[in-house]
């Protein structure tokens, strides 16, 4: 691979609902884990060993072959203190970085403003979802949600395309400035042209694509076969969002999260090879993230919210290992039975933004924390 | 009624509810204005909804079990209600932006609707009451932590949000409102006022709406010096100081103008900008001592001023997504009842930026020209057009034969004209009017432009109307209120 020295890309995985991360990392060598995973554990027999006595879960497959390759950091009991175990708010505390109050700004909107300071592409965030994540969310910073990349745009419900071309171009004059209509007329006027643009420039995408990788058919591969889409059109986009949801798993959990872990690798592997088949793997960091991990003790079923949890980062550009420590499953270590974090993930975040993105991490994310290695 | 007058009636049905269809304002405009306005003004009086049928129907409509569901229902009563009591909803709504409360914390949707229906049976009502009604709402005490608020030990939390945010506001005229040391005295007055304990979980009976408590021994009964004054306070002593303020019939009557009259700055900035409308919000600030502070009494005086009913406020606010969600949905005289399909709909709210019972923070959702980014306008242009053209909806059918049965011959501006006023009065620019004209001459070149012949010719008819309230939807204009 010769590296392609285009500007770095972010691609964030959002695992909603609360990923068993002792379930996803194993400590399958620590008999408390089986003490306390009499339902849900995972045998000793099945899982995909990576040393320091812990292993990936056996659905893990693709993202094991990746590890081996050394393109996978584990962050290892990542989360912040008194962690809260309401998804809502523990969520929108990784999209703000503010846990102690509720705060309103993204830290990946104030990522993308960082990027395109006077907003000249619109495309420089793109989210793959209904909505803007809060993670995205900053007054002044545009971004394209899509849900569909085929069917986004302005007026999608007007066909034939015949005339919904006309009432695009109906609707491109109708936004045009007209003179002494006021200021608040004028920014509807852009945003509407901005809006168009966007549509009209991703519209292109799915006719540039080709590629041999046939993803495998999920939610999450879906959106990363659309983000691989918009990335290989070399549009400009910094940062891409999207999520996998179904993570809360307090009853049934073994075939349930077996199902989504598997689509998850599947779909991550695929999008690595897309990557690696357009040339263009170097530029691209994916992290991966879940509001929180699992409790250490399994319900009988399923597991209840937890603390503690798991983040990844993956790709050419990542340093790949075990980073952070496995936080202690002793009873006495336990934080109302929860695993304790001992990594804060502003420092992950610090490490993203700084190491990879190139911007100060101290006003993304609202402090300085300690970084990793891993990029 | 006049022409105009029927245009100022639909600016008035846009403020103060959802807008109106063109057969609500045909009855509106009988009663005339000042008539309508106190109409408006008295939303118990008009019939209300029968939930004991709903509830015999539809047995779990209310039972909330997540935030979305309980966006559909917030959105359910909004539109059910938009004919019949439009203020009792737009009331509502604005106090939750105003004291916005979210789930992102409270995690009980049964309490924060509570909440909800508090704004709706008592927003129009005395000031002080609703104010002390918030101080003892569960969902407010756990949102701003009063139930970590101890003897010996305040959070602040409540306290300051309860000035800053709820009722004086930092500062007026450039000046201070309040001190630091009014922040501590209050919160120490509302110290012992918490939530029932017991009610906390939601196991095994499904989620129990949380009560107010007020817990004696906990409360810090020493001396304290709020606003000047000094007494052995208790929380309610510090309501009856604060709605005495200046300060408070300022910050209360700018509110009002701000989400009923025109967009003004955020509300952080007031403390430098000045009103908009100095003389309104004077008149206002005054009703508000007057009436002794009652809400209704300053929008009756609001609805009925010269500024409210003058043209410089009219589609002088840029619609909330609730108001563009909610009144596309009164158009179509759809949801009267709640089904299924009610629930992608009511998301819209959110993916237009107004995330329902969840606000970005205690602060609310920023307003006017802030509402737009490229992504939230696309989710409104396209709800819009996709809802208006769907002929099926049976007030889209009302319009679309009130407006065929009004000429037999159909030409372009007669054609925009009629759907605008069927769309509640939009006014659409010259300069748009003309290129939408243009559009809609090329399609009747295409077809025939008579409506009385055969059934291709009323077909094709349909087929502009549709398509011309579809563009209007659209715009730029019917952006705003």
């Amino acid at each position: 691979m010769t590296s392609t020295n285009k500007d770095p890309i972010l691609v964030v995985v959002q695992l909603t609902g609360g990923n068993d991360y002792m379930n996803t990392v194993i400590p399958y060598e620590n008999p408390l884990y089986y003490d306390n995973r009499t339902t849900v554990g995972i045998a000793q027999e099945d899982v995909l060993p990576i040393g320091q006595g812990l292993a990936f879960n056996p659905t893990l497959s693709g993202i094991k072959n990746l590890y081996d390759q050394g393109k996978v950091a584990l962050i290892n009991g990542i989360g912040y203190p008194t962690p809260n175990r309401s998804h809502f708010r523990s969520m929108d505390i990784w999209h703000t970085c503010e846990p102690e109050k509720v705060g309103d700004e993204g830290w990946l909107g104030r990522a993308i403003r960082d990027l395109d300071p006077k907003a000249e592409n619109v495309l420089t965030g793109v989210n793959f979802g209904r909505g803007l994540p809060r993670a995205m969310a900053l007054t002044g910073v545009p971004v394209a949600s899509v849900a569909v990349l085929e069917t986004y745009g302005v007026l999608t419900g007007i066909t034939p395309e015949a005339e919904r071309t006309q009432a695009l171009d109906l609707f491109s004059r109708m936004y045009s400035p007209i003179a002494g209509t006021g200021h608040v007329m004028d920014y509807l006027g852009s945003t509407g042209l901005d809006a168009l643009k966007g549509a009209d420039i991703l519209k292109t995408v799915p006719d540039l694509y080709q590629s041999s990788v046939e993803y495998n058919d999920s939610v999450i591969g879906r959106n990363l076969k659309g983000i691989a889409k918009v990335l290989t059109a070399n549009l400009g986009t910094r940062i891409f969002y999207t999520q996998q949801p179904g993570y809360d798993t307090h009853a049934n959990q073994v075939p349930t999260h077996k199902a989504l872990l598997e689509s998850l690798s599947l779909a991550i592997n695929d999008f690595y090879e897309d990557l690696r088949e357009h040339n263009t793997s170097e530029d691209v960091l994916i992290y991966l993230f879940t509001e929180f991990g699992r409790r250490v003790r399994d319900n009988g079923s399923g597991t209840d919210h937890g603390a503690g949890g798991l983040a990844m980062a993956i790709g050419d550009p990542v340093k790949g290992g075990i980073y952070s420590e496995y936080p202690s499953l002793a009873v006495g270590d336990l934080e109302e039975g929860d695993l304790k974090h001992n990594f804060d993930f502003r420092g992950a975040y610090g490490t993203v933004a700084e190491k990879w993105l190139g911007l100060d991490a101290t006003t993304i994310v609202g402090g300085k924390f300690e970084q990793l290695d891993f990029v | 009624m006049a022409g105009t007058d029927r245009a100022l009636m639909a600016h008035l049905l846009r403020r103060s509810g959802f807008g109106a269809t063109f057969q609500e304002l045909d009855r509106y405009c009988e009663l005339g204005y000042e008539a309508a306005v106190e109409e408006i003004l008295h939303p118990e009086q008009q019939p209300g909804i029968e939930e004991d049928v709903l509830e015999r129907y539809f047995v779990d409509w209310k039972e909330s079990r997540n935030i979305e569901a309980a966006m559909t229902e917030f959105v359910y009563r909004m539109n059910v209600y938009a004919g019949s009591r439009p203020l009792q909803e737009k009331i509502a709504l604005f106090w939750h932006g105003v004291f916005a409360t979210g789930l992102a914390k409270v995690l009980h949707e049964k309490t924060l609707l509570n909440q909800i229906d508090m704004f709706r049976e008592g927003g129009l009502n005395n000031f002080r009451d609703l104010l002390l009604g918030l101080a003892k709402d569960p969902a407010m005490i756990f949102w701003l932590d009063n139930n970590f608020n101890h003897k010996g030990a305040p959070n602040e939390n409540w306290g300051r949000e309860l000035l800053e945010l709820f009722s004086m506001g930092v500062g007026m005229d450039g000046k201070e409102n309040y001190t630091e040391e009014d922040v501590k005295e209050a919160a120490r007055a509302f110290t012992g006022w918490t939530i029932d304990d017991d009610n906390v979980t939601s196991l095994p009976f499904g989620k129990i709406p949380w009560l107010f408590r007020y817990v004696p021994e906990d409360h810090d009964d020493d001396e304290k010096t709020f606003q000047g004054e000094t007494g052995n306070f208790n929380g309610e002593d510090i309501i009856d100081i604060i709605v005495k303020q200046p300060a408070t019939a300022r910050f209360i009557s700018r509110h009002l103008y701000n989400f009923f009259v025109a967009d003004e700055p955020q509300v952080p900035s007031w403390q430098h900008t000045p009103p908009g409308n100095p003389e309104l919000i004077k008149i206002l600030e005054h009703e508000y001592f007057s009436s002794n502070y009652n809400i209704r009494s300053m929008l009756r005086v609001l609805f009925n001023s010269d500024h409210f009913k003058s043209q410089e406020a009219r589609f002088a606010k840029v619609k909330s997504p609730a108001e563009v969600v909610v009144g596309t949905l009164h158009l179509l005289g759809d949801f009267k009842f709640p089904k299924r399909t009610i629930f992608e709909t009511a998301l819209g709210c959110r993916y237009m930026g107004q995330d329902l019972l969840n606000p970005p923070s205690v602060e609310g959702w920023h307003t006017g020209e802030e509402w737009i980014d490229s992504g939230s306008l696309v989710e409104r242009v396209n709800f819009v057009a996709d809802q208006v053209g769907n002929i099926n909806q049976p007030g889209v059918r009302a319009m679309v034969d009130a407006l065929l049965s009004q000429a037999t011959e159909l030409d372009p501006l007669s054609i925009i004209g009629g759907c605008l006023e069927m769309m509640g009065h939009v006014q659409l620019h010259e300069k748009n009017k003309e290129h939408l004209a243009a559009q809609i001459r090329t399609m009747l070149d295409q077809h025939s432009a008579f409506v009385a012949g055969s059934p291709e010719d009323i077909e094709s008819a349909e087929k502009t109307i549709l398509h011309t309230m579809k563009m209007i939807g659209s715009t730029r204009e019917y952006q705003f209120a």
